[in-house]
């Protein structure tokens, strides 16, 4: 694998990082992430859709006239989002009924869109999956943190498997309650960012 | 009349969308530094919800709905009956981005002044998750004509409000002293939970 795709692959993981740097693709993080198999389930959504959509949009985008992009892009989207929710509505009910809007709230993540307009749209299609399947790493990688540390310590679980016995069932966790609820993810993801910049310090912002 | 004021209060301060559902983060989170153009941007997405919502539970009821298009094509064995639902996402989005179009044409020609005001916020609203996501609740609670209009609006009103005051604290904020790595998105993010938590108090209220 040369050195671009290899950049291209693993840069959005976190040197630019969708969620943490580029501010992309926010609202699902922050619901999605109660549970470790939901957010796994996400991740390979978005994974999914906007490794295609970038592969697709890079096929054809010497053929897209430029006053009409957005709605080409998002028509690919959307079919490819239609997919997604049809075979999760097919072999996972429950989760599909879990998931509930924000699997359709794909289409209109900022990150799909974003990539399809930056990178997709000039470079060749190999490329362009590449960094779709990157940026989508990237978005999984901090969906699947914050689930870490919401589940292990709102309920003691982790992929519905016990790893804190809580005190209800005999043990002796109390699970936190704070972070059962859903806005607790935006502390999460601000600790995380905050982490992020300590290790990473040139992504602190100026004033 | 009391049914529809109910509607009112709940999706704007019970169920706001921005800080009890997480939809439209990723504008909510960056373009809320000035309170001016916050106020800008949460106008336009009352008119947009306020539009948007009744016309896509209009198209959904009339041709979407499972057995919508019965009648008309004279179906009468509920085995054949026509189910397009999986159009659904595709349509809505749609849908919006014409809507969005269509509504700049007609402020640019009859109200320039507004227009100007709304500036280059009308089309990212199109991409804003709070529109595609406040239909697709629309969809899931099954709202009539009127309920649509109510919930439309109220669901606008509501990340209006929320955009303001995370603009109005983050002006103040230029005032105190944030640790390097939490500037900037990092401490939106925390004042953002803070904020949610804040309105996690009217979820005890019942109408």
């Amino acid at each position: 694998m040369s050195s671009d795709a290899k950049k291209v692959l693993t840069g959005p993981i976190a040197d630019n990082n969708p969620i943490a740097l580029q501010v992309l693709g926010i609202c699902s993080a922050l619901a999605v992430t109660s549970s470790m198999a939901n957010a796994l389930v996400m991740s390979l959504a978005v994974i999914f859709v906007t490794a295609f959509s970038n592969l697709f949009i890079s096929i054809i985008r010497n053929h897209i006239p430029s006053s009409v992009r957005i709605i080409v892009q998002m028509a690919i989207i959307a079919s490819l989002v239609i997919v997604v929710d049809q075979v999760l509505k097919a072999f996972s009910y429950q989760l599909s009924k879990e998931l509930a809007v924000f699997v359709g709230l794909i289409i209109t993540n900022c990150i799909v869109m974003g990539r399809a307009e930056a990178f997709a749209m000039k470079e060749k299609p190999g490329l362009s999956f590449l960094d779709g399947i990157g940026n989508g790493l990237g978005y999984g990688a901090i969906l699947m943190l914050v689930a870490f540390f919401r589940e292990l310590l709102g309920f003691g679980t982790l992929f519905g498997i016990e790893i804190l016995p809580l005190i209800q069932n005999g043990g002796w966790y109390q699970g936190n309650g704070l972070l059962v609820l859903p806005f607790s993810s935006f502390f999460v993801i601000g600790l995380i960012i905050w982490a992020l910049r300590q290790w990473k310090p040139e992504q602190v912002e100026k004033d | 009349m009391e049914h529809y004021i109910a509607i009112l209060v709940k999706s704007i301060f019970i169920e706001n969308i921005a800080l009890m559902f997480f939809l439209g983060m990723c504008t909510f989170l960056a373009v809320s530094k000035k309170v001016d153009t916050a106020i800008g941007l949460g106008v336009a997405v009352v008119v947009v919800l306020g539009l948007a919502v009744p016309m896509n539970q209009i198209i959904y009821q009339a041709v979407l709905a499972p057995g919508a298009l019965d009648g008309v094509l004279g179906i009468t064995d509920p085995k054949e009956s026509i189910d397009l639902s999986f159009l659904s996402f595709i349509t809505f989005i749609g849908v919006i981005a014409a809507l969005v179009q269509i509504l700049e044409m007609v402020l640019d020609k009859y109200f320039p002044a507004l227009y100007q005001a709304l500036g280059i916020f009308l089309p990212l609203i199109t991409v804003n998750c709070a529109i595609f996501g406040a239909v697709s609740f629309m969809v899931a609670k099954n709202l009539t004509l009127g309920e649509s209009v109510v919930y439309g609006i109220g669901s606008g009103i509501g990340w209006a409000l929320a955009i303001v005051l995370l603009a109005g604290i983050r002006e103040k904020m230029k005032y105190s002293d944030v640790p390097d790595g939490l500037k900037g998105l990092g401490i939106t993010f925390i004042t953002a939970g803070l904020m949610a938590f804040g309105f996690l108090s009217f979820g005890g209220i019942s109408l």
